[in-house]
């Protein structure tokens, strides 16, 4: 990729972005559906879906809530418990 | 939730209506059908109980959170100096401070997702929150010359010809100068060319993340509109 190239997708803006407030709004709706099916997701969620992209902290906190649902459903399948298990130390 | 793991029928169609759905978060309720898992039941009909159960239940959800905020925070622990009982104890107040904004808003909890995942929303953005005064604290963004030879490494271009570097730093600059405030200039210039994450940003500035984000989402789109104008983007204007 030359670098114009890579300079125009960094300026490029997505008129669908929905911007960090919205984002965290919804933000355990879209994780849980991104956890089931990640397409629809981003097909029911475009404007969250574009956000993320190109919000570094927005994506930090979806990962971070992704990796606890995952947790929690590995938890369930592996344990009767249904609780989530205890970060590495 | 949408995938109802102990009934996965349960899982409404796709279809029309949930497309119709899409950008209107507000609608999701309504095409979800509105049951509740049984754990979230559970969590609800204990957290609202009186005496031992309601003590059990908070106890519990505690219990969850602190653990939830230990996983979050050892993510996480890349992007703070310090390791040991200031990880601990940066994850027990993100777990207590995640617990009152959980039980002060219990009423308005929509069930739209499970309420595990609705709680552990406060965990992660709690531990962000303090994440990123953390790393003020540790580090905060200094007033410096502007560096505009760092725009190369930011944009993570590859080894460019010095003249193509040269080029495109200099339009990036003028484009800058001519078209944002002074305002957007301070924030482009922190967020991009001196790395500064929006967050710790924030805090610098006294500012939010959203605020931030709509400050360089204008900036890259009239940034952009200017080297369009000056004739550097409209091939791939064309390409694309
Ligand atoms: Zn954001």
């Amino acid at each position: 990729m030359s670098g114009w190239t890579r300079l125009d997708a960094f300026l490029r803006t997505d008129p669908r972005d929905v911007g960090c407030d919205e984002t965290l709004r919804v933000l355990e709706i879209y994780a849980e559906l991104t956890a089931a099916d990640p397409a629809e997701a981003r097909s029911r969620f475009p404007g969250v879906a574009a956000h993320v992209a190109s919000c570094g902290p927005c994506a930090q906190d979806l990962a971070g809530l992704l990796e606890l649902i995952r947790a929690e459903q590995d938890a369930a399948d592996g344990a009767d418990d249904g609780g989530l298990p205890a970060a590495p130390r | 939730m949408p995938r109802d793991r102990a009934n996965p029928a349960a899982a409404p169609a796709r279809g029309g209506a949930r497309r119709a759905a899409a950008e209107e978060p507000q609608r999701v309720t309504a095409t979800r059908g509105g049951a509740l898992d049984e754990a979230s039941t559970t969590w609800l009909r204990t957290l609202a109980a009186d005496g031992a159960e309601r003590d059990a239940a908070c106890a519990r959800l505690h219990d969850l959170l602190r653990r939830a905020a230990h996983r979050e925070v050892a993510r996480r622990a890349g992007q703070l100096r310090t390791t040991g009982t200031e990880l601990d104890d940066l994850a027990l107040q993100a777990a207590d401070d995640a617990m009152v904004s959980v039980l002060g808003k219990l009423g308005e909890f929509r069930g739209e997702s499970r309420f595990t995942t609705w709680a552990y929303k406060f965990v992660v953005l709690e531990v962000s929150s303090k994440v990123a005064r953390h790393r003020w604290h540790h580090d905060a963004p200094t007033v410096a010359e502007t560096d505009w030879s760092a725009l190369p490494d930011r944009l993570g271009l590859g080894p460019e010809a010095y003249a193509v570097q040269r080029d495109l730093v200099r339009a990036v600059r003028r484009a800058v100068e001519a078209e944002l405030t002074e305002r957007q200039r301070g924030v482009f210039v922190a967020a991009v060319l001196d790395g500064v994450p929006l967050d710790v940003l924030a805090i610098e500035l006294g500012s939010t993340r959203g605020a931030l984000y709509k400050s360089l989402f204008d900036s890259r789109r009239k940034i952009r509109e200017r080297l369009v104008a000056d004739g550097y983007l409209d091939t791939l204007v064309r390409h694309r």
